[in-house]
């Protein structure tokens, strides 16, 4: 689904690479951690698959497609792809939690009849339903990021990404973040998780890649966070 | 509901930005106005001379009882010379140039005299005698007076050769020069509204970068992410030109039309019909200030 060949990523020239020669396969219906300490390349690992940026040397394949080769007009098709998701939430504060979930879909042009069954559907799936009408302020940080995640998957995107999704959140309310996560993975989406949460990490035990200045440095199905655990 | 929701989207640009809007539409409905102003001039310019140069005539005065014109010095301008003059203007060598040409007596001089100031009480006083006689020639092109003038001037029995285009000339001169100073200040405030119309879809981008980013992230086009912020562009430059056309349309109705015509009658003036056919072209005008505004600017501010 998601695939590095030898893909580096130099921000500025002459600066450490951001991402130093990365080799790695995710397979459709994966659910793979990428840990590391700040600054070792995983945000940019994420940018990469979304094209906000494009690699300084390899290449990254995404559901299918060569995203060196990709025109820009065609990216955001690649986009409605991979759903995302973020430590700061990233809600319009001024709409509805309908409104917010139901937002991407009208920019991607679809029609009403499909968001007003699809967006209900969606609120029942992460367990807001009932609250379509609140803002994001009247919501718990576990809440907010339960709209995010609606937001993300409405579409029924095959890739999730999650950068730090449980970042601002109590251990109590990231576990019921990550167990939806866990329930969108079963319904054969890909989800790739960057976190610094090895609570969780240890806890999923699934497959973690670890990155360390910006090189891949540990591949391991059911892993842990720490690798000297 | 892609129509229904970019107006949506629209709406709430222009709402949320509603002094800047405000100040769009001033700024290109003067600057436009001046466009206008400019156009209208030359318009205006266009038909005096379509109107006056067929009905020019180069004037040939003859020498009246006491004239103080050295070619006056034998008195009034005699029957011979008077004959001579008219066979000279209809002879070969000036046919080229001459179109037309009528001689004017005293008396149809007096008539014509009365007949134009019927109404002042000086005009009663005014004898046949104290008119002149003279030739009017029509020129087939109304350019070549010089030709007439260098031919009869300083003849015997010629107190003066006139062009009538001399009379109006100035006044085209001033017309023309007036379009052309409306002209530059319309390049000023054009260039200005341009600038206004980049910061404004600026500042419209940079309060809504949350919406477009995630527009972005879920995969909208950048056209349809980029459509809201050049429509609220082109509406409020459109609105300004609509505003423009109405100011141009009083401006001809009560200040040419209800004014100027009853106070300086001999002018044949532009009428609404005029600013009509402009109007296109000021729309058009502001469409491409917000195109050309909406391309910089968005480039920059919404990229994938």
């Amino acid at each position: 689904m998601i695939r590095f060949e030898n893909v580096s990523k130099v921000y500025a020239r002459g600066a450490r690479p951001a991402l130093d020669d990365v080799d790695l396969e995710v397979e459709r219906g994966e659910f793979v951690f990428l840990v590391g300490a700040s600054g070792s390349g995983k945000s940019t690992f994420l940018r990469l698959v979304l094209r906000e940026e494009r690699p300084t040397a390899g290449r990254v394949f995404v559901a299918g497609k060569d995203l060196s080769t990709l025109s820009t007009w065609k990216v955001p098709h690649l986009r409605r792809q991979i759903g995302a998701v973020f430590q700061d939430f990233r809600l319009l504060p001024n709409k509805t939690v309908f409104e917010n979930v139901a937002f991407a879909l009208q920019v991607i042009g679809k029609p009403k009849h499909h968001i007003l069954t699809t967006v209900p559907d969606t609120l029942e799936l992460v367990g807001l339903g009932g609250k379509e009408k609140r803002r994001p302020h009247e919501l718990s940080g576990g809440e907010q990021q339960r709209v995010a995640v609606a937001r993300a998957f409405v579409n029924r995107p095959p890739i999730l990404l999650a950068d730090e999704p449980t970042g601002n959140l109590d251990p109590t309310t990231s576990v019921g973040i990550m167990r939806l996560l866990d329930r969108i993975n079963r319904t054969g989406t890909t989800v790739v998780m960057a976190t610094h949460d090895d609570e969780i990490v240890d806890q999923m035990r699934k497959r973690v890649i670890e990155l360390d200045s910006g090189q891949m440095v540990r591949d391991q199905s059911r892993g842990v966070y720490g690798s000297d655990r | 509901m892609r129509l229904q929701f970019i107006l949506s989207e629209l709406g709430i640009g222009l709402r949320r930005n509603l002094s800047m809007t405000v100040s769009v539409i001033l700024v290109t409905f003067v600057s436009l106005t001046f466009v206008g102003a400019a156009g209208l001039l030359q318009i205006q310019v266009d038909q005096m001379k379509d109107d006056w140069y067929d009905r020019v005539e180069v004037s040939i005065f003859l020498c009246p009882d006491q004239s103080e014109q050295p070619t006056c010095a034998a008195g009034e301008a005699s029957e011979e010379q008077i004959e001579a003059i008219g066979e000279e203007l209809r002879g070969e060598a000036l046919e080229p140039y001459v179109q037309q040409v009528y001689f004017e007596s005293k008396d149809d001089a007096y008539e014509a005299f009365q007949e134009r100031f019927a109404d002042e009480w000086w005009a009663e006083g005014v004898t046949a005698d104290q008119l002149q006689a003279s030739y009017r020639v029509a020129l087939v092109d109304p350019e070549q007076y010089q030709v007439v003038s260098d031919v009869f001037t300083g003849r015997q029995g010629v107190e003066v050769v006139r062009d009538q285009r001399q009379v109006i000339e100035p006044l085209i001169l001033v017309l023309n020069r007036a379009s052309l100073v409306a002209a530059g200040l319309a390049a000023i405030m054009l260039l200005s509204a341009v600038l206004l119309i980049t910061t404004t879809i600026r500042l419209s981008a940079m309060s809504r970068r949350r919406e477009t980013g995630i527009m972005r992230l879920v995969g909208a086009s950048n056209l349809f992410i980029q459509l809201p912020f050049m429509l609220e562009g082109a509406i409020a430059a459109t609105i300004g030109a609509a505003l423009a056309v109405a100011g141009l349309w009083f401006g001809v109705t009560y200040l040419v039309q209800d004014w100027l015509a009853q106070s300086v009658q001999f002018v044949p003036y532009i009428g609404t019909d005029a600013v009509w056919q402009i109007a296109p072209l000021l729309v058009a005008v502001a469409i491409l200030l917000a195109a050309i505004s909406s391309v910089v600017t968005l480039s920059r501010y919404t990229k994938v």
